[in-house]
């Protein structure tokens, strides 16, 4: 009965259930790194290097900002009917010094946010087909207890 | 020598949704910038479209179309694309025409007709276009738009009230004008009725896409003083910067900043004007008038603090002492700004430059600022693209 769990995007995250990672790269020669996964050539301009590591990012950051959909996105948006509002979050990753978006996890409201809080990554059903399950990352609080995985 | 440029005409189509051909506004527009300038269309020797890239949409092609449905008459012409700057591009391609003496006059042209609906990535599986990508994961242009509106709440303490206020503002000022979309007198409880979009924006928290053409023609100084038009309003500055690595705040349609791992983290918007400012030898002080990109309340005020007319996090501030109105100290978005028109992609930054030449001739009517001598415009829009441009009489 149970459908098979596959990533949404293939090669963007791993798909480790407790301890989930966004796949990016380092630029081997400045240390930039991407994500999406850059491998071509850096971006930054005063670096020419074209050999980057592959890397997992952190899959812990603080909220930068966030908002919610109360609308059904246009295709290729897959809603569930009837649709049901989410949340989205930027998380600022301290070491990549990044802001990565996402949607948070089932249950979260605007209203459970602040600026600042600490979120970690995980693994969300982002829609269904016949046969699979559609997984993607999702920001989820941690616990203010510090009792964090 | 200088590098300025003289505006002898200006005109637009009424911003809407007329559900025709985007040439028809074109030409419309074309053609009223064409008598405001008091010279015949066969005086224009160069035609600068503003074009935009949809699908497959023809406007990709303004130039040529909108020379040859004004009727070939041999002049040149140039098509550029640069999202929602593609109207200063193409001023600036112009400018550079001008300048280097290669043509005394031309014609500045944008028109767009918006599909319905909500802008949308073209169809199929393409997982390797963020654009694809972001609307899979259900993030729209709205989502960036509260990200920021949220992200001044959080660190500035703004509220959805001052939001309100900004659409109240422009509503006002739009109300006279004949070429909004828009012309009513939206109150602070109109808005929080609206159905909420993207927390904490509401529906009159964002702007509409619209129908719109807007027109100028452009000549040299000595052009202008030959036809008795010395005195015309003038093109001081254009920037048209790209982005300086790495990017602080998530642009559209990205998932992610730049890692600013190995440079400091710049913003875009902030360094737009700046090149306009040094260009034109004017400062921040010496501005009477801007009309800036508001495709939301909260953006608009993002805008005051990146233009430098108030410092960092003192936009709401603003807003709610009145500077921003007309009679006030600095009046932002006389014309309505895209609250009351809606966005026409590549017809917007020529709107904004056209209400400006209305402004500093003392011809904008009822929304006039008085005494209105420097005017600023910005925008921004997709891929690194964004302009500013500054206007002096």
């Amino acid at each position: 009965m149970n459908k098979t769990q596959v990533p949404a995007l293939e090669g963007w995250f791993t798909m480790d259930a407790e301890k989930p990672h966004l796949l990016g790269t380092q630029c081997k020669g400045c240390g930039t790194y991407y994500f999406p996964r850059q491998t071509v050539f850096c971006k930054n301009p005063a670096c020419e290097s074209e050999a980057f590591d592959e890397v997992q990012l952190s899959r812990t950051g603080k909220v930068w900002s966030f908002t919610n959909a109360c609308y059904q996105p246009p295709e290729p948006f897959v809603a569930p009917d009837p649709f049901v509002p989410y949340t989205i979050v930027a998380v600022e990753l301290e070491k990549e010094k990044m802001i990565v978006l996402g949607q948070a996890v089932e249950g979260v409201e605007v209203s459970d946010l602040k600026a600042g809080m600490d979120m970690e990554l995980v693994l969300e059903t982002l829609f269904e087909d016949d046969e699979n399950e559609k997984l993607t990352w999702k920001w989820k609080p941690l616990p203010t207890d510090g009792g964090a995985a | 020598m200088s590098g300025d440029i003289a505006i002898l005409g200006v005109g637009m189509h009424p911003w809407g949704k007329w559900g025709k051909n985007f040439v028809e506004y074109g030409v419309h527009a074309g053609r009223a910038a064409i008598r405001d300038a008091g010279i015949s269309w066969k005086d224009v020797q160069f035609v600068s479209g503003a074009a935009t890239m949809r699908c497959g949409y023809p406007g990709y092609v303004a130039g040529a179309t909108f020379a040859q449905a004004l009727g070939w008459q041999g002049a040149e012409v140039n098509t550029s694309y640069a999202a929602c700057a593609s109207g200063s591009q193409a001023l600036a391609a112009a400018r550079t025409k001008i300048l280097s003496g290669q043509c005394d006059v031309a014609l500045v042209i944008g028109s767009d007709t918006t599909p319905k609906g909500f802008l949308k990535p073209a169809p199929g599986e393409r997982p390797e276009d963020p654009d694809w990508v972001r609307f899979r994961l259900g993030i729209t242009n709205p989502s960036y738009f509260a990200l920021y509106a949220r992200r001044r709440m959080e660190i500035y303490g703004d509220t959805q009230d001052d939001f309100a206020l900004v659409k109240v503002k422009n509503a006002e000022h739009g109300f006279t004008n004949p070429n909004a979309r828009y012309k009513k007198k939206f109150t602070a409880e109109d808005v929080a009725a609206s159905a909420m979009v993207a927390d904490p924006l509401r529906l009159m928290d964002i702007c509409a896409t619209s129908d719109g053409a807007a027109a100028l023609i452009v000549s040299s100084l000595d052009y202008a003083k030959k036809i008795g038009r010395g005195d015309a309003v003038r093109v001081a500055a254009i920037s048209t910067v790209t982005p300086t690595f790495a990017s602080s705040i998530i642009e559209m349609p990205d998932l992610a900043t730049d890692s600013a791992f190995a440079v400091e983290a710049q913003s875009f918007r902030a360094s737009l004007p700046v090149k306009a400012y040094e260009e034109a030898g004017i400062s921040p002080a010496d501005v009477s008038v801007a009309e800036v990109y508001d495709l939301s309340t909260a953006l608009e005020m993002d805008w005051y603090e990146d233009l430098q007319l108030c410092p960092r996090g003192e936009g709401a501030k603003l807003v709610r002492e009145g500077a921003t109105r007309i009679g006030g100290r600095i009046p932002v978005n006389p014309s309505g700004g895209l609250a009351c028109f809606g966005e026409a992609v590549p017809a917007q930054a020529l709107a904004q430059v056209c209400e400006l030449t209305w402004q500093l001739r003392g011809q904008a009517g009822e929304r006039q600022v008085e005494n209105a001598k420097v005017g600023i415009t910005a925008n921004q829009g997709l891929f690194g693209h964004g302009s500013s441009v500054i206007l002096k009489k």
